[in-house]
């Protein structure tokens, strides 16, 4: 809940960043080209719902049109593509599109909280897939886009899967620097107690608009490198059901905790893989799974560690009040007895 | 010509046929600890919650430092210079009791665009360590607030309100839920602070409603009496103690 308060990394968590860093460069060699694709289909949800945390966990706004933007941007950099325009060019303008709608589509639906704001998001999403499936001159429709060139220099799919890495690392980076600024300390505050945050001076309105406009570019870029990876996109990639998904993937890991997504795309994404031998069941065993989850750890799985860490925390301030009380007294005495004698 | 760094002029709000506040004008001059008292029903809160923007009056002007602020929202008094405290706790619970000191005045340093690339502590730290120790809290500086105890938490949440260095601070029943030995010393505290801050010559004003009469006249420079919606006297604490009607009023004799 807290991650941007620990100021700075453990040596224990930086070893843990290197191994996994490690593990990450050195994968494609020893994965299959399915092994690969999956991994690189799992940081580009790992990217998408970082931005959704930014949204949902830090500025506590319930979103569910993230995959709209993921779609914008997709299919910007599709569309773009496709009249020659670079995909280094495509990839910022995407990005930039997706902010700039964010921004308009967050400015109204902002007003409206709880599941009024998530009502209000999963209608535009809901209106996006109406416009892409039903304008076939420049969408395709429900055929979709096919043949999407991935850029110069990463066509191999170990290629762009290192490609993607690198963004991700990049996204990640950038968040965590952002989210260690003061504005991480406001979101914390905005989303605790939105009343003693204004009554504080923090602009509730411009830090929310901020965080969805900003969740909104960071699903864009996933979703202009998921065009790359996939070569094919269609409406259904990023409809309603998909803004679900990526809902609850913020929850499972744990909505609020920095690395959450990391947890929660890998079970997102990895799990209906597994499941896939259940075949239709495995969407009732998915969805059973996370009710179960809700009703025992509403936190997410991020929470299990840091609810241990505020127990521990807890009882250590109580000592420190305990001693802190009986130093008060010993000194309370000693001027009674000083008074007396 | 100086102003009055408060000043409340026939303000009026009335719910329905309910006159709450019938026409209440006074000053608060820079650097005075103002006390308003009355019984419960007098119009105290929904004086105080015209005054942080939280209703709009009917009639009358409230002017800080000259400027009518009558219009203003609570975030816009903020930046204007009012901290407040709130009747009921409101720290951030998941936040070290330093960083809700630095969150108390962070949006005071540079501009948003500016607070994206500034340090961690916004340049606050030693602002919040001076804070921590003027309010004897610096042993719990680190620990998450939700878990202090009460009147820890209220010394934290009163800290809040003067990191931002305000020019006035508005503190709503500070003494409520707290138990006497604190309420001596909160009261220490805020004295405390107040020399400091006359010393210092940033003068920051505090507007006090309380049902605590000791902590009131022991606090305060100037105490007023509210009587259904109107003020029935202006004065020092003796002077109030001492006058006929406002015992005959509010203390019952």
């Amino acid at each position: 809940m807290n991650t941007h308060t620990n100021k700075h990394l453990s040596k224990y968590q930086l070893a843990l960043a290197a191994i996994a860093l490690a593990v990450l460069l050195l994968a494609p060699m020893g994965l299959k080209k399915y092994g690969v694709y999956l991994l690189s289909y799992w940081m580009l949800f790992v990217i998408a719902t970082m931005g959704l945390n930014l949204v949902l966990g830090y500025a506590g706004q319930k979103s569910l049109g993230h995959a709209a933007f993921m779609g914008i941007g997709a299919y910007g950099v599709a569309l773009m593509q496709a009249q020659g325009v670079s995909f280094w060019l495509a990839l910022p303008l995407a990005m930039v599109a997706c902010f700039a709608v964010g921004w308009l589509v967050g400015y109204p639906a902002l007003r409206v909280q709880m599941h009024y704001l998530a009502f209000a998001t999963l209608g535009f999403n809901e209106v996006l897939m109406l416009v892409i499936r039903n304008e076939e001159w420049l969408t395709g429709g429900t055929f979709g886009i096919n043949n999407i060139t991935r850029p110069a220099g990463f066509t191999s799919d170990n290629g762009f899967y290192y490609l993607i890495l690198a963004f991700t690392l990049g996204i990640c980076a950038l968040l965590y620097l952002f989210l260690r600024s003061p504005w991480g300390r406001a979101f914390t505050a905005l989303r605790d107690n939105p009343l003693r945050a204004e009554s504080l001076g923090i602009n509730i309105q411009r830090y929310t608009l901020t965080a969805f406009a900003v969740g909104a570019a960071i699903a864009g870029l996933s979703g202009g490198l998921l065009a790359g990876l996939v070569n094919f996109i269609e409406p259904i990639q990023f409809g309603a059901q998909q803004s679900i998904m990526m809902y609850l993937m913020v929850v499972i890991g744990g909505s609020g905790y920095f690395l959450g997504p990391v947890l929660g795309a890998a079970i997102g994404v990895v799990l209906p893989e597994w499941l896939r031998d259940f075949q239709g069941w495995y969407l009732v065993v998915f969805g059973a799974a996370v009710i179960a989850l809700m009703v025992w750890l509403p936190g997410g799985l991020l929470s299990i560690p840091q609810t241990l860490k505020d127990k521990k925390a807890a009882k250590a301030a109580n000592e420190a009040r305990a001693a802190h009380a009986a130093r008060l007294q010993a000194e309370q005495e000693a001027t009674n007895a000083g008074v007396q004698a | 010509m100086s102003h009055p760094l408060l000043k409340v002029n026939r303000l009026a709000k009335a719910y329905g046929a309910i006159q709450a506040v019938g026409g209440v004008s006074f000053e608060v001059q820079a650097g005075e600890i103002f006390g308003v008292i009355g019984p419960n029903g007098s119009g105290k809160t929904t004086l105080f919650n015209s005054m942080l923007g939280q209703i709009k009056p009917d009639t009358g002007a409230i002017e800080l430092n000259g400027k009518d602020i009558s219009n203003a929202s609570p975030l816009q008094l903020n930046h204007m210079g009012v901290g407040r405290t709130f009747q009921t706790l409101q720290v951030f619970g998941k936040m070290t009791v330093r960083d809700n000191l630095i969150v108390a005045a962070q949006e005071h340093q540079g501009t948003s665009f500016n607070r994206l690339f500034a340090a961690p502590d916004a340049g606050l730290g030693t602002r919040a360590d001076a804070m921590l120790a003027q309010f004897n809290i610096s042993h719990v500086a680190d620990y998450m607030a939700g878990t202090l105890s009460y009147g820890q938490q209220k010394l934290v949440d009163i800290a809040m309100a003067f990191m931002s260095q305000p020019a006035l601070v508005l503190l709503d029943e500070p003494c409520a839920g707290v138990n006497p030995s604190l309420v001596a010393s909160l009261r220490d505290l805020l004295k405390d602070l107040n020399a400091k801050q006359q010393a210092n010559g940033e003068k920051c004003s505090f507007v006090v409603i309380e049902h605590n009469m000791d902590f009131v006249m022991s606090l305060c420079h100037r105490v007023m009496v509210m009587v259904e919606g109107k003020v029935l006297a202006i004065g020092r604490p003796e002077d109030i103690m001492a006058n006929t009607a406002v015992l005959d009023a509010y203390l019952g004799h």
